[in-house]
């Protein structure tokens, strides 16, 4: 261990409510501005305002033009909302399996549930496209629930689960689901391959007030799950035994998070398709701001990876405008140098 | 020694573990009384973390009777049982990005109901790691602590857990002999019960009131450092030429050991 002199001396942290109450200002902010950008620019201003008529109850005197409003208010916020919800779900879920697993790399496409997702949307697709969106979110659902249960079963052993085991298993269906889901691509008639890319590379472009309830009561239940058992993940990165020293039931607890995510990226998926690398570099990033104790890490990785989408999804819509770039190419533009950035920077692996 | 009056703080009766038709433990039966310190030896793979973890429910026996820190193994939740024991185990991750501070109220995890009561823990941690002399690590990263400085904290993080049984799996592992002292020193100094496996045959009859020899998964022996570290014993356990003479400042037993000799 001679080298832990040469590591780098930590980042100065800022006080933890200051931090969370700049984040939350910052995707306040910027989600006003990415409302008003767009084709048809609506200015900050403006927007707030719409808004502001629609949230708070009382009489305003409109100062904006119908179409500003029908452009904040029916086109853009939903679509904003929407990045916003999948960003932080993606962000959470990286957080969670990051912990359970115990390695660096792991985000939700590791475990099989995003791929298992769009398999299940692929074939919602081509076998029930006369009411696209209920089959297709419902299929995609089942889809990552299905991933991850089959993922659990082939990690498990004799009643146990280990981190390396499940994370093999993962990659190894993920390549089978990814495999299918060509071949069904490959073969559907060219009516339905525009829906079907959508699903591979993911965009937030369908986003109605409707589609935000299911993302948001899976993000609901995703918060509400990681903050009761936020002991548990603070105890099982140390190790298992430790963390059963400390009293935790290891593997009903890896049970657990894996059903959770998998509803999680579920949802996600079912409206979004598959978004990469977010619930990989976020949790990555939060940490090196604040430290690995969850209690910390989870509210700010919530914030930075809805923060991140709601950037990012702008840039996917306007850069090469009228073209809409897929989300999950932008992030993946973004994510891939990060990635090999963070491979240079620390040994891989846990444990030096 | 009157161990039948005296009440214990681990009881392994008849206990045996299987893995694939292999017997991990076969049989074992021992006792850790109160207030002791039980030294577990012998040769890697003779079942000493084996052992460990079955007290601590981390492995499951398959017959046999388990009592830790008076709680039937077969009845107890982890978490009941994480309240009165609390163990240094081997694998614990070293490049985590947390405090020394966070790292030690971890040993508060099975004494939370609920979220909150964050004030008197913070307090508790930095207690733990006074009693460790390591006040002044509090607020470094776990990441960059020494392997001394490691198993210091390490054994804050279980006094914070208040528990009656100290588990310790060869907590003086990679440690240089002045830290090896220090460690074992300072776990004698807390007066806890525990049970820890060591290589080090010396340091355990320095140390320990018991010793406990292990070989194939069965007890050889458990009694004083003395009764038990004869040179016949050591030399069959561990198969070596062993010379056990005695410390000339502590009067303990020293095991000196040398290659056997051939034909």
């Amino acid at each position: 261990m001679s080298t832990t002199s040469l590591r780098r001396t930590p980042l100065p942290r800022p006080p933890q409510p200051v931090l969370v109450a700049g984040l939350f200002l910052l995707l306040i902010a910027s989600a006003v501005v990415c409302i008003g950008l767009g084709p048809i620019a609506v200015n900050p201003t403006t927007t707030a305002r719409v808004l502001w008529a629609h949230l708070v109850p009382g009489e305003h005197e409109a100062t904006w033009s119908l179409i500003d409003e029908r452009i904040v208010w029916v086109f853009r916020t939903p679509r904003v909302l929407l990045a916003a919800l999948v960003g932080a779900t993606l962000a959470l879920v990286g957080v969670v399996l990051q912990a359970v697993v115990r390695n660096p790399l792991a985000d939700p496409y590791l475990l099989g549930a995003s791929s298992g997702a769009a398999l299940g949307a692929v074939i919602g697709l081509v076998l029930g496209a006369t009411v696209p969106g209920l089959v297709v979110s419902g299929s995609a659902f089942a889809g990552a629930v299905l991933a991850g249960l089959l993922v659990y079963s082939l990690a498990s052993r004799g009643g146990r689960i280990e981190p390396l085991r499940l994370v093999l298993a993962g990659v190894a269906l993920s390549y089978l689901f990814s495999a299918a889901t060509s071949w069904i691509t490959v073969t559907a008639d060219h009516g339905k391959l525009p829906g079907l890319l959508f699903f591979l590379l993911g965009s937030v472009a369908s986003a109605t007030w409707g589609t935000l309830l299911l993302p948001a009561l899976g993000l609901g239940i995703g918060i509400g799950y990681a903050w009761w058992r936020v002991d548990h993940f603070n105890a099982i990165m140390t190790g298992d035994e430790t963390a059963t020293s400390l009293g935790v039931d290891v593997t009903r607890f890896r049970v657990e998070t894996l059903l959770v995510t998998s509803l999680l990226v579920g949802s996600v998926v079912a409206v979004a398709g598959g978004i990469g690398f977010v619930g990989m570099v976020v949790p990555h990033v939060c940490r090196l701001m604040v430290g690995a104790e969850h209690r910390r890490l989870l509210p700010v990785s919530l914030l930075v990876g809805a923060l991140l989408l709601v950037v990012v999804d702008t840039v996917a819509r306007t850069a090469a405008s009228p073209r809409e770039l897929p989300i999950g190419v932008v992030t993946a533009l973004v994510g891939t140098p990060f990635f090999l950035w963070l491979l240079r920077r620390r040994p891989v692996g846990v444990g030096s | 020694m009157s161990a039948l009056a005296t009440e214990l703080a681990v009881e392994l009766c008849d206990v045996s573990v299987v893995i694939d038709g292999r017997a991990l433990l076969d049989r074992v039966s021992l006792e850790v009384p109160t207030g002791q310190m039980v030294g577990l030896l012998g040769p890697n793979g003779s079942g000493k973390s084996t052992l460990l973890r079955t007290t601590y429910g981390a492995m499951r026996h398959h017959s046999g009777h388990v009592r830790t820190a008076g709680l039937d193994l077969a009845t107890t939740r982890p978490r009941d049982l994480a309240r009165r024991c609390a163990v240094l185990a081997q694998d614990h991750a070293t490049d985590l990005q947390l405090s020394v501070l966070d790292v030690v109220q971890l040993g508060r995890i099975p004494h939370r109901r609920s979220r909150g009561a964050r004030g008197t823990d913070t307090d508790l941690a930095r207690d733990c790691l006074a009693r460790v002399r390591g006040e002044e690590l509090a607020d470094r990263d776990f990441s960059t602590l020494s392997g001394g400085e490691r198993q210091r904290v390490l054994l804050a993080r279980a006094l914070c857990q208040e528990p009656e049984l100290l588990l310790l799996d060869e907590p003086t592992n990679h440690l240089d002999v002045s830290h090896q002292l220090e460690l074992l020193e300072l776990v004698r100094s807390l007066g806890i019960s525990c049970l820890v496996a060591l290589h080090d045959l010396t340091l355990a009859a320095a140390y320990c009131d018991q010793v406990a020899l292990l070989q194939h998964g069965r007890l050889v022996a458990q009694g004083s450092p003395e009764a038990v570290l004869t040179s016949e014993r050591v030399e069959e356990v561990y198969a070596v030429t062993c010379d056990v003479l005695t410390h000339p400042r502590t009067a303990r037993p020293l095991i000196t050991v040398s290659p056997r000799r051939r034909g």
